[in-house]
This record gives C-alpha cells, sequence and structure tokens, in this order.
C-alpha cells in the first residue's frame, strides 16, 4: 500500500444524498484494508444549505480535515456547488460534476443570479467529468439514484480494482432498491469511463 | 474487526462499555447524536431534558444516588448548566459522572464558538480532550475511573471535527458496574456554606493528586525524536500537528488537559530546544505553560479564532500559502432558509406587515425569520431571551416614550427550554409584550427531536403532553390565542386581536414542522398559471426556495412545493392555484 494519503471531497446541496455515497465510499475503502477518515458537517436541520463531507484514505491517516488546495478528487452533485469545492483542490485535481442546476435562494428571491460559466470555468482549469447525473437516474426511474450514478462515476476514476462495491452497496442501501441503485452505478461508471477516455491521448 | 465510527457514536459506545446507567441531554449541533446512539444500549436509561441545566441536575442526582451518569450537551448548553456543575465540583460523587460539552470552533451551528476548556479551570474539573474516535471511547471509559477515584465530576470536551468525523474503532468489553449502596451523607451532599468552607479545602488536595495523575496519564504522551523542534497539542490538534509536522519532530500529545502536567511538560521543554503549542481556540494550554515560566510559540503564530486545519497550519508554520486554483465565476451563496412548507413561514410574512412591531426572537429554525426577504426578527441573543430581552425592550420603550408593539418569539422546544420563566416575568411584572409560541411540534433545529410538548420520549414511548395553552393560563395570560400560521388572514387577525387586547395575551402559532417523520403531512402541489401572472414578483417576498422566476414570470419547482398555499394567498392575480 503507498504511502501517499488521497484526498476527496464530496460537495452538493442538502437533500442530494451524499451521505450515502460517502457511506458506500468509506465501507468498500475499509473493508480493502485502508486507514480511513471523513468529516461532515451537518447541523442545519433544514433543505437547502450546501453539504459538504471529506474523506481521506491510505495507510495511515491523521487529519480528517482538507484544507484549501490539498484534495485531489471533487464529487459535486451541482454545477455551482463544483466551482464552491474548487477551493480545496489540487492544482491537477480531478472533478466528477452533476451538470445539473439547484437554484439557491438569493436567485429564487430575485437578488442574485445564477452564474452561467460554472461547467466552463472548471473545464478550464481542471480535468472535468460531466454528465447530468439526475437525467440518467430519471431515466432509470427514480430520480433519487442521482447520486449512485455519481459513485459509479466515482468508483471509475479512483482505479482502486480491490474495492468490493457491490457489498459495499448492499450493506447501505436498503433491500428493496438494491438492483436499481446496482444499476444506477454501473451506467455511472460506464459514463465516466466514456469521458475519461476523451482525455486519453 | 474495526468500524469507522463518529466520535459521537463512538463515546456513546464508550459511555455503554463503562456501564453508564443514566443519560440526560438537550439537543445541540454538534453533541445531539451522542445520546441518540446511546439508548440502543440496553440497560441505559437515556432522556430528553427540558434544558441543559436539569439535564446536568438529573445525572448527578443519579451520581449521588450511586450509579454512573453522564449529562451531554452543546458547548453554549454549559452556560446553562454551570450553576449545577461548579457546585457538584464542590460536593463530589459517588457513582461516576462525567459532563460532556461539544464545542463548535467556527460556528458551524452556533452563536459563538467559547472555547469550554475554560470552564475547566473555571470549575476545577478535571478535563480530557479527545482527538479522534477511538481516543471517544477510550477516554470515556478513563473518564469513569477519573470521576471516581478522585470523587468529582469531569469534563469531557469535544469539538465538531471530533463529534462528526469518522474514524477507525474498536471496541473494549463493557464493564459491570454494580450500583453503589445508597448512604444518606448530608455533609458531603448538602452545599450549605459550612460544607463548601470544608469542601473548598479538599478541593485544592483533589487538585494536587489529579496534577500528579496528569503526569502520568495514559492519553498524556511525551515522543521524543529530533531535539530541535517539539510540538505540544490537545484534541483535533493532536491530529493536526501529525500531519503536518516531520515525523521526526517531538510530539506532546494531551488528551488529559486540566489539571496540566506540570512535571511531563517541564520534562518535555528540558530535551526539546524550540516548542510550538498547536490548539484551536483560545491560548488555553500555551498561557499556562506559559506561567510555568517555559518559552513557547503558540498564538503567536498561529490563529486564536475558527478552526485549524492543515493547511491553514502550514501557512502560519512555514508562511507559505496553499496555492489554489481562481476560478472566475460569480459565485451566489446558499444561506439556510426556512424549507418549503415551513410552518414559520406565515407568522414571519404576516407580522412583518406591522410596521410598529419590533420582535425579540430566539433561537431555532425560526431565527431564519430575520433573514430576507422575511427579514422580521430584530433580535436573537440565546435560547429563551426571546420573552425577557422583550420584556427589556417593552421597559425601555415606556420609559423612553417610544410607541412600539413588542412580540417575544420562542419555539415550542425553547418555550419549555427556558421561555417559561420569561413568560413568567412578563406576566409578574407587568409587560407590555405579547408572548408568542411558534409550536412546530418539535424540535426542529437540531433534526426534529421530541419534547415535552411531543408526547413521545427520546426512547418513543409515549408520554404527557405538556400542554403550552395551559401554562400560559396558569400563569396567568388570561387570553391565548392558538392559530394556524398558514392561513394567513387568521394570522393576521390573531395578531391584531392579541395588539389590541387589554388583558395578558399570549399567542401559540401551532402547525407541524414538515420533516417530521411520524406524521402524515396533508402535502399538495402548488402551480403557476404563466397566463394570469402579471410578474410583479409579490409572490418571492414569501421566502420560499421553491418559488422563483423563469423566463420573466413566477415558476413553481414541483420537486420542492408542498403545495403550502403561502404563495397562493399572496398573489394578487390568482395565478397560483393548487393541484392535489
Ligand atoms: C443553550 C442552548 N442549547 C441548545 C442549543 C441548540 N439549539 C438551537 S435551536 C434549538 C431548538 C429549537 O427548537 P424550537 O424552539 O422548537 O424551534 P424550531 O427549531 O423547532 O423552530 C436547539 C436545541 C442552543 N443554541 N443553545
Ligand atoms: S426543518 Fe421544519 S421548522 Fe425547520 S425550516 Fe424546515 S420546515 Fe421549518
Ligand atoms: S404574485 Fe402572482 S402575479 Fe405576482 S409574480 Fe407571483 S404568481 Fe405572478
Ligand atoms: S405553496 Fe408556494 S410557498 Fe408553499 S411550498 Fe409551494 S411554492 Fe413554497
Amino acid at each position: 500500500m503507498s504511502e501517499t494519503v488521497k484526498s476527496i471531497v464530496l460537495i452538493g446541496v442538502g437533500g442530494q444524498g451524499t451521505i450515502l455515497v460517502s457511506k458506500v465510499l468509506t465501507t468498500a475503502l475499509v473493508t480493502a484494508g485502508f486507514d480511513v477518515k471523513m468529516s461532515e458537517i451537518h447541523g442545519m436541520a433544514q433543505r437547502g444549505g450546501s453539504v459538504s463531507t471529506q474523506i481521506r484514505y491510505g495507510k495511515k491517516v491523521y487529519s480528517p480535515l482538507i484544507g484549501v488546495g490539498e484534495a485531489d478528487i471533487l464529487l459535486a452533485f451541482e454545477r455551482m456547488e463544483a466551482v464552491r469545492g474548487a477551493a480545496l483542490l489540487k492544482k491537477d485535481a480531478l472533478i466528477i460534476v452533476n451538470d445539473y442546476t439547484i437554484i439557491p435562494p438569493p436567485v429564487a428571491s430575485g437578488t442574485a443570479v445564477y452564474p452561467d460559466n460554472c461547467i466552463d470555468a472548471l473545464r478550464e482549469k481542471f480535468k472535468l467529468i460531466a454528465f447530468n447525473a439526475a437525467q440518467v437516474a430519471e431515466e432509470l426511474g427514480n430520480p433519487r439514484v442521482m447520486n449512485v450514478v455519481l459513485l459509479g462515476a466515482m468508483a471509475e476514476v479512483l482505479q482502486l480494482d480491490k474495492l468490493d462495491w457491490e457489498t459495499a452497496l448492499k450493506v447501505n442501501v436498503p433491500e428493496r432498491f438494491i438492483e436499481i441503485n446496482q444499476e444506477a452505478f454501473k451506467r455511472g461508471r460506464e459514463l465516466a469511463r466514456s469521458e475519461e477516455e476523451a482525455y486519453a491521448p | 474487526m474495526k468500524q469507522l465510527m463518529s466520535g459521537n457514536e463512538a463515546v456513546a459506545r464508550g459511555l455503554y462499555e463503562a456501564g453508564v446507567k443514566i443519560a440526560s441531554a438537550y439537543p445541540g449541533t454538534p453533541s445531539t447524536e451522542i445520546i441518540e446512539n446511546l439508548r440502543q444500549y440496553q440497560g441505559v436509561y437515556s432522556e430528553w431534558a427540558p434544558n441543559e441545566k436539569v439535564a446536568t441536575e438529573v445525572a448527578y442526582g443519579a451520581s449521588i444516588a450511586g450509579v454512573r451518569s453522564v449529562s451531554i450537551m452543546k458547548h453554549v448548553g454549559i452556560n446553562v448548566a454551570a450553576d449545577p456543575m461548579f457546585n457538584a465540583v464542590y460536593d463530589g460523587v459517588e457513582g461516576g459522572f462525567v459532563i460532556i460539552s461539544a464545542d463548535d470552533p467556527s460556528m458551524h451551528s452556533s452563536q459563538n464558538e467559547q472555547d469550554n476548556r475554560h470552564y475547566a479551570r473555571a470549575a476545577k474539573m478535571p478535563m480530557f480532550e479527545p482527538s479522534d474516535s477511538q481516543e471517544c471511547l477510550d477516554m470515556i471509559r478513563e473518564a469513569y475511573q477519573v470521576s471516581e477515584r478522585f470523587d468529582t465530576p469531569v469534563l469531557f470536551r469535544m469539538t465538531t471535527r471530533v463529534c462528526h468525523s469518522k474514524s477507525l474503532v474498536e471496541f473494549g468489553q463493557p464493564l459491570q458496574v454494580e450500583s453503589i449502596p445508597y448512604k444518606k451523607n448530608p455533609a458531603k451532599y448538602i452545599s450549605s456554606p459550612a460544607n463548601a468552607m470544608v469542601h473548598r479545602q479538599l478541593l485544592e488536595e483533589r487538585l494536587q493528586a489529579m496534577a500528579e495523575y496528569s503526569d502520568k496519564a495514559e492519553f498524556n504522551r511525551m515522543e521524543i525524536n529530533d531535539r530541535k523542534f517539539g510540538v505540544i497539542a490537545s484534541g483535533i490538534s493532536v491530529q493536526i500537528a501529525r500531519e503536518v509536522f516531520p515525523a521526526d519532530y517531538s510530539f506532546l500529545s494531551l488528551g488529559f488537559t486540566y489539571p496540566l502536567p506540570e512535571k511531563l511538560i517541564r520534562s518535555f521543554a528540558e530535551q526539546v530546544e524550540e516548542i510550538y503549542v498547536l490548539e484551536e481556540l483560545d491560548p488555553f494550554l500555551e498561557e499556562q505553560i506559559k506561567a510555568l515560566g517555559i518559552k513557547v510559540t503558540g498564538k503567536d503564530i498561529f490563529p486564536n479564532m475558527f478552526e485549524l486545519n492543515p493547511a491553514i497550519v502550514r501557512e502560519s508554520y512555514w508562511g507559505e500559502k496553499q496555492e489554489s486554483v481562481d476560478l472566475d465565476v460569480d459565485m451566489v451563496a446558499r444561506p439556510p432558509s426556512l424549507c418549503p412548507g415551513c410552518p414559520h413561514r406565515g407568522f414571519f410574512y404576516t407580522i412583518r406587515k406591522k410596521k410598529n412591531a419590533v420582535i425579540a426572537g430566539d433561537i431555532g429554525c425560526y431565527t431564519l425569520g430575520g433573514s430576507p426577504p422575511l427579514a422580521a426578527i430584530d433580535s436573537v441573543i440565546c435560547m429563551g431571551a426571546g420573552f425577557s430581552a422583550a420584556m427589556g425592550m417593552a421597559k425601555a420603550f415606556e420609559v423612553s416614550g417610544v410607541d412600539k408593539v413588542v412580540f417575544g418569539v420562542v419555539g415550542d422546544s425553547t418555550f419549555f427550554h427556558s421561555g417559561i420563566t420569561g413568560a413568567i416575568e412578563i406576566l409578574y411584572n407587568k409587560g407590555r409584550v405579547i408572548p408568542v409560541v411558534l409550536d412546530n411540534s418539535t424540535t426542529s433545529m437540531t433534526g426534529q427531536q421530541d419534547n415535552p410538548g411531543t408526547g413521545l420520549t427520546l426512547s418513543g414511548e409515549i408520554a404527557e403532553k405538556v400542554s403550552i395553552e395551559a401554562l400560559f393560563k396558569a400563569i396567568g395570560f388570561a387570553k391565548v390565542i392558538t392559530v394556524d400560521p398558514q392561513d394567513l388572514t387568521a394570522m393576521e387577525a390573531a395578531i391584531d386581536e392579541a395588539i389590541a387586547a387589554e388583558q395578558a395575551c399570549a399567542m401559540i402559532v401551532k402547525r407541524p414542522c414538515v420533516l417530521i417523520k411520524n406524521i402524515e403531512h396533508d402535502f399538495k402541489l402548488c402551480v403557476v398559471d404563466r397566463d394570469l401572472c402579471t410578474s410583479c414578483r409579490r409572490c418571492l417576498r414569501v421566502g420560499c426556495s421553491a418559488i422563483y422566476y423563469v423566463d420573466g414570470k413566477a415558476y413553481i419547482d414541483p420537486a420542492l412545493c408542498t403545495g403550502c398555499t403561502v404563495c397562493m394567498q399572496v398573489c394578487n392575480f390568482d395565478a397560483i392555484s393548487v393541484v392535489d
């Protein structure tokens, strides 16, 4: 096992299911024998705030926290949140972003405008995998599995072969939703693979 | 196998393993999940108390009666519980007694970031500061040993990132702890001045003995490597120090931080030339270490506010800023706002129309009634201040001859916590204040916990519902108006009636929070007819994130709307309607 610790940031909007994704991810990492630390801020009960989870894994992890400019991978559940999360990233980091918009309250009340250049700005500076996971989930018949589509994409780019994703999904998802979640996971993986190929020289 | 657990889960497990029998808590981020996890363990009585003072007195009573006990709260809860806490230190314990304080550096969900380590020193009680989940479990077990060995309550000080971070934990064996047979002991447990004189001296001896313990404590670890540089840290800073500083630096990692291990620190200082003290928030360790005559560097270079992280510490220490990529995007914040369908919305939208009203608010989801576009609240101080600060304002307006109608506004949980005494104050001292309880049948802000008014206990048992209306009446309010805030016409009529009332009048604004899980909600959906919408923007003033503008007209997001009809009631053009 390499000595280096990898840092992952998940970011989204409250209610999008970031917590399930971090649970599956950490379950898989722990089972594979990594030391894992994860930190999330959950406090305000109301829906709609920005939520983020930080996950670090490696042979030995000390700090559960990632500072500005330190993260390797960002999994963003929403476009503008991706830009918010990007502040934590290293220069050559990778971003997987759900090309999807959730209107924040100041935009809803007409006092601010939602930025229209999120994806372009990110693509200019980072390696970017962008697709509309919400749409994929809708096609699968359950908009709520959007998060697991994104998780699938994450599994693809992590390139950790020994992770047992299937079991990790099973222990974290209620029985009756397993099938659709497995399907969502697979679709996410495929999407990430085809997007990644676009970067191949 | 080791399990990935949050600090809160690990503390709950540790309390169970330590043989704790009585646990009392009041919710508050980041502490709430401790007792919510503890309730799963057999043989532990766990409860929500109405406030932290009560929780601490309940737990201390249990200790006097001979069982291990705990009271659990967020940092500001300690302010409320300080009276029993300080006095319990004088009297000592029978069964082990630990008070858990979960501090919130960076104020992720708090009104301040007070550093509660000062309480240990002020109250003269021992303190632990775990740095990860394994230490949460191990240290809480040790805390009970310390409590019983030194005859004292123990402060267990956590922080948000210790509470909510997950790391690997190995369980221990649960202890079989017998209850201590009850013996009446008035000289010990009646804190009269005469007894306190005796206790005060014993306390000094105890501190001495604990200082010796501190020097040898398992959780105060010295690791001498390089003799040039050394770092002293406690709590989460221990992990950050190990992350940031080279492995060949020397480390003194402290988990038992009051009384400080003086000899150990001196020994570290003798072996290491240049010492840095890394701690979050105040220079609690630093000032005490400097008082020993030891030269260290701490807050001269490290920040004395907000949470630390590796990048911040690196920048402070090596002076180089961690680079991050700048993106040219005009970001919009996502401030928390009342949920679509929130019952508080109708009240704040309506009261805002009363230009002469001053509103002393309080802490809970309804604090968001102070944010734009509702912006209806004048002040928020601390739990319970809604009524009593309103009283002070009203009296001040009276003496200054200012014509204002003052409302004190608290939630149901806040009313039970410390609003009742304010209501008594208003009646007793003839305040011209209208006390309002926004009763959403839950403690929402912290994740919908039950409270004395909900009819359920922490363990899910049916309880007597304490009636807010009956309480107001019993206090002596001649008129108690109960109203549904979702009916804006009725809401406005109720406010007008309260303002016009000749006698003491209180108001209960009643409708359940939309996030309560175990009740049926009559959710519907509202839609905008684009042909009827005149783009007047009035509906945006209700501050609901489910309704916004799309292509110049109002639009309701069907994924978010609960069909509460508040926006519909404010539209003058019948452009919004309900679909079932
Ligand atoms: C002394 C103290 N204890 C706990 C908290 C954490 N806290 C903030 S608001 C709140 C409860 C609010 O419940 P309620 O009054 O019913 O209002 P709601 O959130 O349901 O609108 C709690 C427990 C605090 N801020 N201060
Ligand atoms: S959680 Fe409940 S009380 Fe709080 S904002 Fe949402 S609906 Fe309102
Ligand atoms: S209040 Fe009615 S008319 Fe005005 S913008 Fe909203 S929907 Fe349109
Ligand atoms: S009816 Fe209007 S105010 Fe109520 S949730 Fe729907 S959009 Fe929001």
